[in-house]
């Protein structure tokens, strides 16, 4: 017969041998395998502890992005949310005004922006379709929550820390990340 | 006249013997766990504690904190004495093992058994059948068909065993003439080869296969077989009632491996090594008590080293182990021990 790979095994139907019949050499091979399995290098690692690393293009939760001076970049264009194939993006957009010149980087900005990550699939298509690098996925993935109103991600909770005023947590979110031109 | 120092004596023993047992239950089912998890690749419990060492404690403290449930249906009175009688049951045969040799503290002679009688080996047995009671009754008053149907189960099963394990002694106590363990064991102690695991391979086997029946361990743990009877004889229970069921299985499977190595591994004899002219001090004892334990732990392992290797039987498959092939082959070694014995004239 033909098989598929090369793993397949055909089942031995067999009468038993009488060492068979007897149990206990088959019992007895049975627990040195077994006894070798405790030196074996466990396949556990100890979570909290030790963390198993991403790959390099793993899509985690999303990042609202920041340019060098700590500006937002989100003009509250709403493709991301148009692309958005589950409808998890909500946004709001609002004028600068003359005094917010350091916090928002052109004359419209996002005044509400969330991201409902029970509805998130995780696709990456807001990153994709952003044209200003102002949103992208990051390493991480959506903390566990105790009430689904927790799910829903504010700016707060998305925007990535200020790189002026707080470089060290933003050098550790943006990761390996490098700055799109534009 | 009362021999006050007596009662002090053998109160203590009491004591001692019943706290190492359960001490030693509680850590058997940490062992469990890490041997299981060890075994499969895992690494077992380790958060309570260095080595997750707290964790029977937590266990023990989650079992106590429990809603208590007893059954509307259930008899109250037998419901709540299945639980005890097992581990009543299973206490009790430590009265009659040697633990060690005996030992000279504050000008005393002090015998480590608590109860060194004449019938020592008929009274383990004896207890150890009561041990059927604990199952029978918790799964007979629980009122709940699957406990009903692993309780006879188990009941079946240790009466089947029970069988050859007593043919597989008889043979053994031809050897030694005598059923006082302390006899037996004062036997065996001139070095490795007298033990009487050397005279009776075979009557070992079988009596270690049937201590995996009479604890109900895998391969023969049907009483308990979940995927047939939910959970078994203890499907009704629930808070530290569970537990003391959960409990008594572990210390029953301490008592059988300390039972095996006072029958067959010379008790606290320490291999190659002649301690009789160590005199009677108190560390002598001690050792002697370390060396039993020694043995009677390895005992445990290999316990839970073929439960993580084996499925188990089917109960027809189990019947037939146990009637058609351990019952023939010890009355076989029976008869060919009888043979030997009276060729030798010994």
């Amino acid at each position: 017969m033909q098989t598929l790979t090369n793993r397949a095994k055909l089942v031995d139907r067999r009468p038993m041998t009488a060492l068979e019949r007897i149990y206990l050499w088959n019992i007895l091979k049975g627990m040195i395998i077994t006894f070798r399995h405790i030196f074996k290098k466990k396949a556990t690692i100890n979570y909290p502890e030790q963390k198993r690393s991403f790959s390099a293009v793993f899509r985690g939760v999303q990042i609202l992005n920041r340019d060098e001076e700590g500006r937002e970049r989100c003009t509250a264009c709403g493709l991301c949310a148009v692309a958005c194939p589950a409808e998890a993006i909500t946004m709001e957009g609002a004028e600068r005004l003359p005094t917010e010149e350091h916090l928002y980087r052109e004359e419209k900005y996002a005044a509400k922006y969330e991201i409902n990550m029970l509805r998130c699939i995780f696709c990456g298509l807001c990153e994709e379709a952003c044209p200003k690098d102002a949103i992208y996925l990051s390493q991480t993935f959506a903390q566990a929550n105790y009430s689904r109103e927790g799910f829903i991600y504010k700016k707060e909770d998305l925007l990535i820390p200020h790189p002026k005023e707080n470089p060290e947590a933003y050098a550790k979110a943006l990761g390996e990340r490098k700055a799109k031109n534009n | 006249m009362i021999d006050w120092g007596i009662l002090l004596e053998k109160s203590i023993l009491i004591l001692a013997v019943v706290t190492i047992s359960l001490v030693i239950a509680m850590y058997a089912t940490w062992a469990e766990r890490k041997i299981a998890a060890v075994i499969q690749d895992r690494r077992g419990p380790n958060r309570a504690g260095p080595f997750g060492l707290l964790q029977p404690v937590a266990d023990g403290l989650k079992l106590f904190m429990k809603e208590e449930i007893i059954p509307n249906a259930s008899s109250k009175f037998l419901f709540i004495a299945g639980p005890a009688l097992a581990m009543i049951t299973a206490l009790m045969t430590s009265a009659v093992i040697p633990w060690g040799p005996s030992i000279n503290l504050f000008g005393r002679d002090i015998n480590l058994q608590i109860a060194d009688i004449n019938i020592g080996m008929l009274y383990v047995f004896g207890v150890v059948s009561l041990g059927v009671y604990g199952i029978m009754i918790g799964g007979w008053a629980s009122n709940n068909k699957f406990s009903l149907l692993a309780a006879i189960r188990g009941a079946s099963q240790m009466i089947s065993y029970e069988l050859a394990m007593g043919l597989a002694l008889i043979a053994l106590l031809m050897l030694t003439g005598s059923l006082r363990l302390s006899v037996i064991v004062s036997q065996q102690s001139e070095g490795m080869f007298n033990w009487n695991v050397m005279y009776q391979p075979l009557g070992f086997i079988i009596f270690f296969i049937c201590a995996l029946a009479e604890c109900n361990r895998t391969p023969f743990d049907l009483p308990e077989a979940e995927n047939e009877l939910n959970f078994g004889y203890h499907q009704e229970y629930s808070s530290m009632k569970l537990g003391f069921y959960l409990f008594a299985e572990y210390i029953n499977m301490f008592i059988s491996g300390v039972v095996m190595s006072t029958l067959f591994f010379g008790g606290y004899d320490i291999p190659f090594v002649n301690e009789a002219n160590w005199g009677n001090a108190w560390w002598v004892g001690l050792v002697g008590f370390g060396v039993l334990m020694t043995k009677a732990l390895f005992f445990v392992f290999v316990f839970m080293w073929i439960r993580w290797t084996i499925p188990r039987f089917r109960y027809d498959q189990l019947m037939n182990l146990g009637w058609k092939s351990l019952i023939p082959l010890s009355l076989l070694n029976m008869v060919i021990t009888a043979v030997v014995i009276l060729l030798l004239n010994k």
